[in-house]
């Protein structure tokens, strides 16, 4: 059995593949739901309206796709230039700790700036801090060869420690009871709602219109195409000009903006402080919303919906039937491992000798 | 260990006419998608003979004995080995049966020694420890046996190309090979290094082992084979007793149709263009450094650099492209010292050719009409941060338009295009230099490396005469090649790189091949002029 | 603090600490070096070790024997690995993102199966775990665990594997140069899969040895990410067996130290530092040896059967 190369690219397989790793997947999770001992049509069904089916399901949804838009973002362009930054759930964690430095911190080390200049203030520290933590992987990726996955990774690790050592000390909010939690943002920096009486805030759109942007960067600009080049083939890229460890660091430095920038807008637009568990890992299912989008930006906002939904179905679902609801992310994992497959349909044939 | 026929004087020399075949090939058809390598083509092979292979580059010489040792499964055809039908897609099979192959690419690994690359495979898995002693008397006493010098515990990455080549040939000695195939291993072999080989050869035919030999090279097969069976376009077109055979008469069946060769246009000298002032660069391997090379290229001369590869080309071609910078000396395009940034010598003029066409030429998972303006992206083709893709699309038309670039368009990914298409889509870009009318840019400097490996002659004539033309117009042009005859049909001048020195560069009629080999070898090199 | 640091090294519990630490590293790297001498990076070790240190605790729990539990997650790994092989060895399909996929994969269907088979516990439920060695007598090891002798025993022997046999050459082969081992009539499919089945099982054991050695129970974030720490010592290793027990045994020695000297600290620095500086140092040490790595050559180059 072994796999040859096709002629020229199937359209027909390039849609069914898709929809294949799909069936595939709720095949494969139903044998998990049926193993709880849940019925599995039901089961399924409370996941759909918990996440898709009322107005505040959406709105739940969407609240809980933006940070994951954004942390799909910093995966899908960082992975196109092969650069694999897998420390966006450390950059968003230390984007809103510098977020909230930059923007809620009042006596003596806050800042007394107008609101739009601080909320400018805020978005930049938050980007810059994201970007900053990426400086290290990036020059010991060019200079030295270090592989970025393991040290991007370690470095999710430090930053979650020093953001609890923050949170214990410098930026600990006094009225908070004991609880660690950061001093609170400013009101006036808040994001404001996008539907009232639910949790949408505009930080939706900031990561929708960020994505359309991404996707226009990468298909129309310049330097979208050097970061196309240097993804596809960096040493072809090298020969024809194109500037690859420029081309890297840029994208380092902007795949870790882009996860910072979540975290400020999670605490602008949902929490308002930094607490240690504000983020259920939204960086590592960032990743998986990148690679099932196939690194396209406008795949992203789609599949972060897609995601999200799933997330939040299952939490409501969970209180209904006695499933975990640990169903989502073996939902997700399966999804990402069938679309892997399903990625090869297009381009080769299954020969059984 | 399976019985196998003991060596016996060859039937040649007990004067027999008539011997059994070890090898029969019936009817073998191989398709890789739309394009057929093989049709049909049935063969056979005697005991103690030297048979070659004989067809131009996709001719389909390699897909068949890659199919005969197991690489690739047939799509029809049986193969029969020593009266035994031979397993079909089984390396290990076409082992046991006693067949062996030097590849045409390293297939040693370079981290290992030449004892572990042998003894690979040669024991089963499940032994709990390796015999090593005994493999390695086995090996010196295989080596002295058929004159093949080779250290054992040698690392593979410290020897040289010829050297590793020996150590194919022992693989396939010490597992008791009958029947020995040898994939174009002239081509990276010095003039005295192939006569070495030849006379190896000679030898194991002696013992009784039989031979296939695969090249493109017309006058060594007359030299050395038996017979030679001439594939084309994938069919077998004739087979013929190499005795008594003309090569004018060869050469047409190998191609079926005359080729002119390139017209040379009178070009005279001109001014010089590039200068190399004892130029020193440093290297982690041995390939990559240069020792005090001078080298003054001129307009519409073409230079040529003979050697085997891995003894500097790498280096220089490197610098000329713009990827690396000399450790001391000066190198300059035009007058002016240019930095180590290919942006910089594209700019200046520079048309770059590069060995690889695959990895380094085009890049593969883009469009074609995006790798036709990959050089020249942000100049013209861009503007305000913005690519222009109606003023890129638009040339990239007309450039494979222009140099006949054939393949789906240009939309589709590079990585579809053939190999000649490929180097067409190469070629053209660089003599273009992003001008879309052919009077608009002349470059300066053409640096083309291996220009016309593994490429039809139809598609080597083509490159050849694109070369002379911008020549012609004005460019100093650096060939560096393995192939000598190429060099010899092209070249104003050559000069011999040998372990990152550079021989003075004599007028291509001054040197004699002997001389070349030498030079080649390192032996006798004069002071550079 | 002076006093402390000589206290600590001086004191036997501190070395047997280390080593404690050190075992599930050492299972973790050598299953991480056996796939990437074969060629094949493995980043399914994290969730892996997760779905081994469950399916060992849970046999245990469900009254099978300790060394069955071993075997048991022993096979978890050996499953997941093979998941790993046939997505990346004959499907060559991207060896990070396979990976990534199947950590997910494994320690999500950990977590889930944790839940399913426990659904109202608030606190882990406990098991016999492994007894330590006082029979031995020396004063280190008696600490110790079974499964730390195995640790230690296993070094070389994967190495003398790798080194002498048949066997770890043709694992070494397919690493460095895959056209090679075939025109040989080695199946590179099959050693390369067989590599990662048998680096993946050393995985899951590493996992084992957190729930039933090092604790008696399982819970959540018991890994903590000493699986991707596996695939820096690799690094810092140069593959090779023995130097990654010294890793191990260094990266152990960091964790044991800023343990005892939090507390001799008594909270001038706050316990988070203490915490970070193993990862730190990690990183450090791959900075340093990067430059001069010596890596298997195919390493995390997809290899096709026929395209040459």
């Amino acid at each position: 059995m072994r796999l040859e190369a096709r002629g020229a690219l199937s359209p027909a397989m390039a849609i069914v593949a898709p929809f294949a790793a799909v069936v595939v997947t709720l095949a494969v999770a139903a044998l998990f739901v049926a193993w709880a001992g849940a019925p599995v049509g039901r089961t399924y069904a409370l996941i759909f309206e918990g996440g898709f089916g009322s107005r505040f399901a959406w709105s739940e949804t969407l609240t809980r796709a933006t940070p994951l838009m954004l942390t799909g973002l910093a995966a899908a362009i960082a992975f196109r230039a092969h650069l694999y930054n897998i420390g966006a759930e450390g950059q968003l964690y230390l984007g809103a700790l510098a977020a909230v430095a930059a923007g809620g911190l009042h006596g003596g080390t806050g800042f007394d700036l107008p609101t739009p200049l601080l909320f400018a203030a805020m978005v930049a520290a938050a980007a810059l801090a994201g970007a900053l933590l990426m400086v290290l992987p990036a020059v010991a990726k060019t200079r030295f060869g270090v592989d970025e996955v393991v040290t991007t990774l370690l470095l999710n690790f430090i930053v979650l420690l020093f953001v609890s050592m923050m949170l214990d000390g410098p930026m600990k909010d006094p009225t908070a009871m004991g609880w660690p939690q950061s001093v609170a943002l400013k009101e006036e920096l808040e994001l404001p709602k996008l539907v009232e009486r639910t949790r949408v805030h505009a930080g939706l759109l900031v990561a929708i219109v960020l994505a359309a942007l991404a996707w226009a960067v990468l298909r129309l600009t310049t330097f979208g195409f050097e970061v196309r080049a240097v993804g596809a083939n960096a040493r072809a890229a090298r020969f024809a000009g194109v500037p690859v460890t420029r081309t890297l660091v840029l994208v380092a430095l902007a795949s870790g903006a882009i996860a910072g920038l979540a975290g400020a807008i999670e605490v602008a637009g949902r929490t308002g402080y930094v607490t240690l568990d504000m983020s259920p890992g939204y960086g590592y299912t960032g990743i998986v919303i990148a690679m099932l989008a196939g690194l396209n930006p406008l795949g992203v906002v789609a599949a972060a919906v897609f995601i999200a939904g799933v997330m939040v179905g299952a939490d409501s679902m969970s209180r209904a039937v006695a499933v975990p609801t640990y169903i989502a992310d073996v939902i997700v994992s399966v999804a990402l491992l069938a679309m892997l497959v399903a990625t090869l349909a297009a381009r080769y044939r299954l020969r059984l000798r | 260990m399976e019985t196998r026929p003991s060596p016996q004087p060859s039937p040649r020399e007990r004067g027999e006419g008539a011997y059994a075949p070890v090898l029969r090939l019936t009817g073998i058809t191989k398709r890789f998608g739309a394009l057929v390598a093989n049709d049909g083509v049935s063969l056979e092979l005697a005991r103690g003979e030297v048979l070659a292979l004989l067809g131009e580059n996709g001719a389909g010489k390699s897909t068949l004995v890659s199919i005969l040792f197991g690489h690739y499964l047939a799509d029809a055809g049986t193969i029969e080995a020593f009266g035994a039908p031979l397993p079909p897609g089984d390396p290990a099979a076409a082992l046991a049966a006693g067949i062996g192959m030097v590849h045409q690419h390293s297939t040693l690994a370079d981290n290992l020694t030449v004892l572990d690359n042998v003894m690979l495979g040669t024991e089963p898995l499940w032994w709990p420890v390796s015999r090593r002693r005994a493999g390695r008397a086995r090996l010196v006493a295989t080596a002295q046996r058929f004159g093949l010098a080779v250290d054992p515990d040698a690392r593979v990455a410290r020897l040289s190309v010829g050297e590793r080549q020996r150590v194919e040939i022992l693989k396939a000695l010490y597992r008791d090979a009958r029947v020995l195939i040898l994939d174009e291993p002239t081509a990276v072999l010095t003039p005295q290094e192939s006569e070495a080989l030849f006379s190896t050869l000679r030898g194991l035919c002696a013992d009784g082992l039989a031979i296939i030999f695969i090249s493109h090279k017309l006058d060594e097969v007359l030299r050395v084979s038996d017979r030679i069976a001439v594939l084309r376009a994938g069919r077998l077109v004739a087979t013929m007793p190499a005795a008594g055979t003309a090569k004018a008469g060869l050469a047409e069946v190998m191609v079926g149709r005359p080729i002119p060769p390139p017209a040379g246009k009178p070009h005279g000298r001109g001014d010089v263009a590039c200068v190399l002032d004892h130029v020193v660069m440093h290297g982690e391997r041995a390939g990559e450094r240069l020792h005090d090379v001078s080298l003054a290229l001129r307009a519409g001369e073409i230079t040529a650099i003979a050697g085997v590869s891995g003894n500097g080309q790498a280096a220089l071609v490197d610098l000329l492209c713009g990827l690396r910078a000399a450790d001391a000396g000066t190198v300059t395009l035009g007058g002016q010292p240019l930095p180590a940034e290919p942006r910089a010598w594209i700019g200046a003029g520079a048309a770059r050719i590069p060995d690889d066409r695959r990895e380094v030429g085009t890049i593969g998972d883009l469009p074609v009409w995006e790798n036709a303006i990959a050089e020249r992206y942000r100049k013209p083709f861009s503007s305000a941060a913005l690519v222009r893709r109606g003023a890129a699309r638009s040339f990239a038309r007309k450039l494979c338009d222009r140099y006949d670039v054939r393949g789906g368009g240009i939309d589709v990914p590079a990585r579809t295009l053939s190999g000649g298409n490929m180097q067409k889509l190469i070629v053209g870009r660089a003599l273009s230099g992003g001008a879309t009318r052919a009077d608009r840019f002349a470059p300066t400097l053409i640096v083309a490396n291996q220009p016309t490996w593994g490429l039809d002659a139809g598609a080597v004539a083509w490159v050849h005469q694109q070369m002379l033309d911008a020549c012609a117009r004005g460019a100093a042009v650096l060939l560096v090649s393995e192939d000598l005859d190429e060099i010899l049909a092209l070249a104003d001048r050559v000069a011999v790189l040998h372990a990152g020195k550079l021989s003075a560069a004599r007028a291509a009629s001054a040197w004699t091949l002997s001389e070349l080999g030498m030079a080649m070898a390192g032996e006798g090199t004069r002071d550079a002029a | 603090m002076l006093d402390a640091l000589v206290a600590m090294l001086a004191n036997a519990d501190f070395w047997a600490a280390v080593l404690r630490i050190a075992t599930p590293l050492v299972f973790g790297t050598l299953g991480v070096l056996l796939c990437e001498r074969a060629g094949v990076l493995n980043l399914g070790i994290e969730g892996i070790m997760v779905a081994g240190a469950f399916t060992g605790w849970l046999a245990v729990h469900a009254g099978a024997g300790l060394w069955t539990g071993v075997a048991v997650a022993a096979g978890t790994g050996a499953v997941f690995g093979l998941l790993h092989g046939v997505l990346t060895v004959p499907l060559a399909l991207s060896q990070h993102v396979a990976g990534l996929g199947i950590t997910l994969f494994a320690s999500s269907v950990a977590y889930y199966a944790y839940r399913v088979s426990f659904p109202n516990v608030t606190t882990p439920p406990t098991i016999q775990p492994f007894a330590d060695m006082h029979g031995l007598g020396l004063p280190v090891l008696a600490a110790q665990t079974p499964l730390t002798l195995l640790a230690l025993a296993l070094v070389p022997l994967v190495a003398w594997i790798l080194a002498r046999t048949p066997l770890g050459l043709a694992v070494r082969m397919v690493g460095e140069n895959p056209a090679a081992a075939e025109g040989q009539g080695l199946d590179v499919i099959a050693v390369r899969v067989g590599a990662i089945v048998a680096g993946s099982a050393l995985m899951g054991v590493a996992g084992a040895f957190l729930t039933l050695s090092a604790f008696n129970a399982f819970f959540f974030n018991l890994i903590n990410g000493r699986g991707w720490i596996c695939v820096a010592l690799v690094v810092f290793a140069g593959w090779r067996p023995g130097k990654a027990l010294a890793g191990a045994l260094l990266f152990a020695f960091f964790d044991a130290m800023q343990l005892r000297l939090q507390q001799a600290d008594a909270g001038a620095v706050p316990y988070q530092a203490w915490l970070m500086l193993p990862y730190v140092l990690s990183i450090l040490a791959l900075v340093a040896v990067a430059r001069r790595a010596s890596y298997p050559q195919a390493l995390m180059k997809p290899w096709r059967r026929g395209e040459r």
